[in-house]
């Protein structure tokens, strides 16, 4: 039960996370120069961003939540048992970022989650 | 929204880091973890015990430094590629978690669960079929 409750956390918490510094970094916009000066100024850029503030926020509780289900379980299963973000994050994507989810891309995360699902079965 | 060869180049080389750096980062956090043990109760005493143990735990801080080196491959990516490509896309790392699971921590991995793994890498390759970007630049 307390692994269902870590497991929705790290899901929820994590997928949110995501689709808020994916916002932010949509605001920055196209990274072009590699160099390390440029890459700090580009992380500074970020920090500016509320929206990576907020995505932070949650990635802190989804990994909290993942040192926890890491304690208990085989790592094996742990981080593969997550890619149930996938359904999450398609959805929130299209939803929240409004990018165009075609029907082949839908049909990818059917798929991963189907693999998700036999990776928990194998559970003991 | 056609994609330059130097946009699909770039996104390879930073999906690869990716998914390096993440399991590594998560077995790492796993070796920890089993050290630390978990929670028996949700006592405030025991709850700083384990916090202190997590804080002063050498295998989690490098395993938050591969998350870190991670997370800075995800976030240049992220700039240019649509985030409904870069997640499917990295979840190779599924099988690279696994597989360092078994080899480096003496994990028991069922059939069944390579299954899994390979059912979910069927899933990536196709989502890494369609165009990272989908949206206009900001």
């Amino acid at each position: 039960m307390l692994e269902l409750l870590f497991l929705f956390m790290i899901v929820f918490a994590g997928t949110g996370g995501e689709l808020c510094v994916s916002r932010a970094m949509k605001v920055v916009g196209e990274v072009h120069d590699f160099r390390p000066p440029a890459l700090v100024g580009f992380v500074f850029r970020a920090m500016r961003v509320g929206w990576m503030w907020i995505g932070i926020g949650m990635m802190t509780v989804a990994f909290f939540s993942l040192l926890a289900m890491l304690s208990m379980e085989n790592v094996s299963f742990v981080v593969p048992v997550t890619a149930l973000s996938y359904a999450a994050g398609a959805f929130g994507a299209m939803l929240f970022l409004h990018e165009r989810m075609s029907p082949q891309r839908w049909l990818g995360v059917f798929i991963v989650c189907v693999g998700v699902t036999l990776v928990w079965l194998s559970r003991r | 929204m056609k994609d330059s060869p130097g946009l699909q180049l770039k996104t390879y080389i930073l999906i690869l880091f990716m998914v390096l750096f993440a399991p590594l980062g998560n077995v790492l956090l796993s070796k920890g973890m089993k050290r630390v043990g978990s929670a028996k109760n949700w006592a405030s005493g025991e709850l700083f015990h384990v916090l202190v143990s997590v804080i002063t735990s050498g295998y989690i801080w490098l395993g938050i430094a591969c998350l870190l080196a991670f997370f800075v491959a995800y976030m240049l990516v992220l700039t240019w590629a649509d985030y409904s490509y870069v997640q499917p896309a990295s979840s190779f790392s599924y099988a690279v978690v696994a597989m360092l699971g078994y080899f480096l921590l003496g994990e028991t991995v069922p059939p069944l669960r390579w299954i899994g793994i390979f059912v979910t890498c069927v899933g990536v390759f196709i989502v890494g079929q369609t165009h990272p970007r989908t949206t206009e630049r900001a």
